[in-house]
C-alpha cells in the first residue's frame, strides 16, 4: 500500500538516543500523558505520540510502518481491559499485538522494542515510568538494525 | 489499492497552503522550548506559507492573528502547536469556522503537556517540537474538509442517585419543564443527608430543609421517581441513550400503599428484630418498614429475608389483614425491568463512609462506647434511635467524649486524601454534644481545615464555647487502666504536639470522624456509564477547572461527592451545574457528533466480512446483493478498530486516514 523512500537515520558520533513512536487512544492513554504534564512530572523526551481515538485504531501497518522507517521502538497505549471507550476496541488491539509481536520476532526485532500499555486517564504516573523504562531497555539493546532487511524490499515489507 | 493521492513534498504541493503557529502560553511552553526556533524551523517546511509564535495563541489576538492570515494569505491548512487539542482543539476549530476555513483542516500539536511540561532539557524539548510540527505539517496536508454530524436529542433525563445531589438537580430539571427519571437504589431517597441532625455551620435542622425538597421530588408532574431501583443497562449516545432500570420488588404495590403503616403496627413479629439500616443497626425493625418517618415515596417495604411468609409460607399474614381492602401487599411480586429513552444522565451516586474498623487501634467494634460520626448523627437527630438523647449503649450520659478527626482520611496506610468535611462535622458533633450533654468534648486533630462561608468563625466559636483541642494523630483508644481513676472509661492515648509530650485522655465515648470513600460499585457503575474513575475511585470530570461536572462521554454529568468529598453547598451548587448543562444541551434540540466516523470504499470491499464482528456496536452490516459491507454513520462511534482490521484496506476512518496517519508517522521519524 505504502511504497516510498525509508529514511536513514544520519550516523551521529555522540550517544545513541532512541527514537520512540508511540500510539495513545484519546480517552485514557493519551490522558494520561496530559495528565503527567499538568502534574509537570519529568520523563524522557525520546517519545513522540500519535493520537488516535481507540488503540484499537493501530493497524499493524503503523507499527512495520515506523520500524522501518527508522524507529528504535513502538509503543501502543490503551485502557484497561474492560475499560474501553469503545467497549472492546482494546481486546481487539491485544489479539493484533500478540501476532505482531510474532511477526517482529521473526524479523529479528527485539521483544523489547515492542510494548502496548494499559495506562487509564488517571495514571499519569504510569506514563512516566513506562517512557523511562521503555526509553532505557532500548537504549540497551542500541540502534535497531534491520540488516539491511528493509533496504532492497520496501515493497514487500509494506505492501 | 486506495488512489494515489498527490505527494506533500515541495513543488507538487498543489493548492495546500499552510500556517503554523506556535504558542509561547506565556512561559509555560516557551521556558523550555525555543519557540523561535521551531517557528524559523516550521517556515522551511514544505507547504508551509507562514510561521509565526506568539505569546498566547489562544487569546483573541492570537485567534485574529489566524483569521486575518487566513484571509490575506489564503491559507486553507493550519498547524497550531500550543497546548492539548483536548483543551483547545474546539477554541481553534471555531476560529477557522469563523475565517471561513473548514474547522477539521486544522491539526494542533501537543507541546505544553506532551513536551514543555514533562521535559527539562530545552535542546531536546525543541528538537522533540519540531518533529511533531514536522509530523503536524505533513499530516495537515491531507485534512479534507469534514462536517459535524446532527442529531436530534431526547429531551428526558436520567438522574442516578436520590441524595441532595440527585434531588437538587432533578427538581431543577423539571422545573425547566424538562422530564426527569430519579432512580435511587434504596427504598426512600435523601441520601446521607436524610440521616443528619444539623448541618455545619448554620446548624440549621437537616430533615427541615431537606424533607420539603424530597416531598418536591415526590409530587412533581415532571418526575418519575423510581426508588428501590438501579440502572442494569446503558447503550445509545449523547442525546439517545437507551436505559434499562431494574426494579426490585418492595412486595408492595407502590400505587395502592397510602403509607399508612397499619401492617407494621400488626405484623406479627411485635418488636423489631433486625438491624436498621438507616438508623446503622442502633435500633431493630420489623420485616415490613418505612425506612424513616419522613421517606418518600411514603411507601413500606417488606423484607424477604426476614418475613416469615417468605421463609416458611406459614405466617398468619396479620399485615395483609390490617391493609384490608386497600389490598397493597403482593407477595409475589417480581422484579421488573423498564426500558426508558434519554438524551442526557446525571450520575449523582454520593459516597461511602470509611470503614472505622480497618484501623484496629481505634477499636471500632471491640469496645462498644466507640462510634463512628454517622452513627453520632443518628443518636442526636431527635428522629433517631434514642429520640435525639445522647447516651451510651448502657443508657447513660457521657461526661467526656473524645473525637478523633482524619479517621481514613490524610493516613498513609488507608486514605491519602483529605475528607473535606470531617473538620466543620467534628466541630458540629463538639457542640452538639456540648449543648445535649454538657459533657466535656477533646477534638483530636492534624490540622484543622475550615475554609469556608462561616466556616472559620464556627471553629472560632467553638474555642470560646469550651471545647479541647489537642493536636496530633491519636495512637491509640484503649481500655487499659494505667491509674484507678481511668477503670472503666476509654483512654485515648495521643501526642499533643504543640505541648510536645503524650496525653491519656480518659472518655466515656469515642467518636470517629470517619472519611469519605468512592461507593463500593464506583467501578461498576463507571463502567455502564463509560466514564473514567481517578486513581482514588471517585468520578473523573472532563477538566478539573473548566469542566467539573463534564465527564469524558458526552451527555453524561457527574455531582455530589461520588466526584470527590464534598459538603452540601457544594454538592447543591455542582449538582445545579449538572442540571444546566442538561439543559443546555437539550435546549440546544441537537447535538454535534465528532465525525470520525468510518466509511468504506465500495470497490475496494472485497466483501470477506471481517469486519462485521469487530464492531460492538453493530454499525457493520452486509448487503447481501452487492456483495459488500457498509456502515451505518449513525451507529458508528469512530473507533476505527474496523479500519484497522480490514484486510483489503477498503475502510477509512475520517480524520484518521490511514495516509494521515502514515504521514505523521514518517513525520516524526523523517531527520531535518
Amino acid at each position: 500500500m505504502r511504497n516510498r523512500q525509508l529514511s536513514h537515520p544520519p550516523v551521529s558520533p555522540g550517544v545513541f538516543e532512541p527514537r520512540i513512536v508511540a500510539f495513545f487512544c484519546n480517552w485514557c492513554t493519551y490522558l494520561a500523558a496530559d495528565l503527567a504534564g499538568t502534574s509537570r512530572m519529568k520523563y524522557a523526551p525520546n517519545v513522540r505520540v500519535i493520537r488516535l481515538m481507540c488503540s484499537g485504531r493501530v493497524d499493524p501497518q503503523f507499527v512495520l510502518d515506523a520500524f522501518a522507517q527508522g524507529a528504535d521502538g513502538v509503543l501502543i497505549g490503551g485502557c484497561h481491559p474492560g475499560d474501553c471507550h469503545y467497549q472492546e476496541g482494546n481486546y481487539k488491539t491485544l489479539r493484533r499485538y500478540h501476532l505482531l509481536k510474532r511477526v517482529l520476532r521473526e524479523m529479528g526485532i527485539e521483544e523489547e522494542r515492542f510494548r502496548l500499555e494499559w495506562i487509564s486517564a488517571a495514571e499519569g504516573d504510569r506514563v512516566r515510568t513506562v517512557i523511562n523504562d521503555m526509553v532505557e531497555k532500548v537504549r540497551a539493546l542500541g540502534p535497531l538494525q534491520l540488516n539491511g532487511m528493509t533496504e532492497h524490499v520496501p515493497e514487500e515489507v509494506v505492501v | 489499492m486506495p488512489e494515489a493521492r498527490p505527494p506533500t513534498n515541495g513543488s507538487n504541493s498543489g493548492s495546500v497552503r499552510i500556517g503554523v503557529y506556535v504558542c509561547h502560553c506565556g512561559t509555560n511552553i516557551a521556558g523550555t522550548v525555543d519557540v523561535k526556533a521551531v517557528s524559523d524551523y516550521a517556515a522551511g517546511l514544505p507547504g508551509v506559507v507562514v510561521s509565526r509564535d506568539y505569546k498566547y495563541m489562544c487569546s483573541d489576538p492570537g485567534q485574529a492573528l489566524i483569521q486575518q492570515d487566513i484571509r490575506e494569505l489564503g491559507l486553507n491548512r493550519i498547524v497550531v502547536a500550543s497546548c492539548s487539542p483536548l483543551l483547545h482543539e474546539p477554541t481553534f476549530r471555531r476560529a477557522l469556522d469563523r475565517a471561513g476555513l473548514n474547522p477539521f483542516l486544522l491539526q494542533m500539536v501537543n507541546i505544553r503537556e506532551h513536551v514543555s511540561w514533562v521535559h527539562l532539557d530545552k535542546q531536546a524539548a525543541t528538537a522533540k517540537t519540531n518533529d511533531m510540527v514536522r509530523a503536524a505539517v505533513r499530516r495537515v496536508s491531507l485534512h479534507k474538509p469534514l462536517q459535524k454530524r446532527r442529531v436530534p436529542i431526547n429531551p428526558n433525563v436520567l438522574v442516578v442517585g436520590g441524595g441532595i445531589a440527585g434531588i437538587h438537580a432533578a427538581l431543577t430539571l423539571a422545573d425547566a419543564g424538562k422530564h426527569v427519571y430519579l432512580v435511587e437504589r434504596e427504598p426512600t431517597i435523601g441520601g446521607h443527608m436524610a440521616k443528619f441532625d444539623k448541618t455545619f455551620p448554620t446548624l440549621d435542622c437537616a430533615a427541615c430543609i431537606l424533607t420539603p425538597k424530597m416531598t418536591a421530588v415526590g409530587s412533581n408532574p415532571n418526575i418519575t421517581l423510581w426508588t428501590y431501583s438501579d440502572a442494569a443497562k446503558v447503550e445509545g449516545y449523547v442525546g439517545n441513550y437507551h436505559v434499562t432500570v431494574r426494579r426490585k420488588p418492595r412486595y408492595i404495590i407502590e400505587d395502592l400503599c397510602l403509607g399508612c403503616q397499619e401492617c407494621i403496627t400488626a405484623c406479627v413479629y411485635k418488636e423489631g428484630k433486625t438491624r436498621d439500616e438507616f438508623n446503622l443497626g442502633l435500633s431493630k425493625r420489623k420485616p415490613v418498614y418505612l425506612p424513616f418517618p419522613q421517606a418518600v415515596p411514603q411507601k413500606v417495604v417488606i423484607d424477604p429475608e426476614t418475613c416469615i411468609e417468605f421463609k416458611s409460607g406459614k405466617c398468619k399474614k396479620t399485615c395483609i389483614e390490617a391493609c384490608g381492602d386497600r389490598q397493597a401487599i403482593d407477595f409475589k411480586q417480581k422484579e421488573t425491568l423498564e426500558d426508558i429513552e434519554v438524551g442526557t444522565i446525571i450520575l449523582a451516586t454520593g459516597f461511602k463512609t470509611f470503614d472505622a474498623a480497618r484501623n484496629a487501634y481505634y477499636g471500632y467494634g471491640r469496645y462498644p462506647n466507640v462510634y463512628t460520626s454517622l452513627e453520632v448523627e443518628r443518636l442526636i437527630n431527635a428522629a433517631g434511635p434514642t429520640g435525639g438523647e445522647l447516651v451510651l449503649r448502657d443508657g447513660n450520659r457521657p461526661k467526656a467524649v473524645g473525637i478523633i478527626h482524619c479517621v481514613g482520611s490524610r493516613d498513609a496506610n488507608t486514605n491519602r486524601w483529605c475528607s473535606k468535611v470531617c473538620c466543620m462535622y467534628s466541630l458540629k458533633l463538639a457542640h452538639l454534644i456540648k449543648e445535649r450533654t454538657g459533657a466535656e468534648v477533646f477534638n483530636f486533630y492534624i490540622d484543622m481545615r475550615t475554609p469556608g462561608k462561616g466556616y472559620e468563625e464556627f471553629y472560632d466559636r467553638l474555642l470560646d464555647e469550651g471545647v479541647h483541642f489537642v493536636r496530633g494523630r491519636v495512637a491509640e483508644v484503649t481500655d487499659w487502666a494505667a491509674h484507678p481513676s481511668e477503670k472503666g472509661k476509654l483512654i485515648i492515648r495521643a501526642e499533643d504536639t504543640l505541648a510536645a509530650f503524650v496525653r491519656r485522655i480518659p472518655v466515656d465515648m469515642v467518636v470517629l470522624s470517619v472519611g469519605l470513600e468512592p461507593q463500593a460499585d464506583a467501578q461498576a457503575v463507571r463502567r455502564m456509564f463509560n466514564i473514567s474513575c481517578s486513581n482514588e475511585g471517585w468520578f473523573l470530570e472532563r477538566h478539573p477547572k473548566l469542566a467539573p461536572v463534564s465527564t469524558f462521554t458526552e451527555g453524561v454529568y457527574i455531582a455530589g461527592a461520588c466526584q470527590g468529598p464534598k459538603d452540601i453547598p457544594d454538592t447543591v451548587a455542582q449538582a445545579g451545574a449538572a442540571a444546566a448543562e442538561a439543559v443546555a444541551l437539550i435546549d440546544a434540540q441537537f447535538v454535534e457528533l465528532e465525525p470520525y466516523t468510518a466509511f468504506i470504499s465500495e470497490e475496494e470491499c472485497s466483501g470477506c466480512k471481517s469486519c462485521i464482528p469487530l464492531c460492538p456496536y453493530q454499525a457493520i452490516s452486509f448487503v447481501e446483493d452487492k456483495k459488500k459491507a457498509t456502515i451505518n454513520e449513525v451507529l458508528c462511534k469512530g473507533c476505527g478498530t474496523c479500519v484497522a482490521g480490514c484486510p483489503s484496506g477498503s475502510i477509512q476512518q475520517n480524520f484518521f486516514e490511514d495516509d494521515e496517519i502514515f504521514e505523521e508517522i514518517e513525520g516524526v521519524l523523517a531527520y531535518a
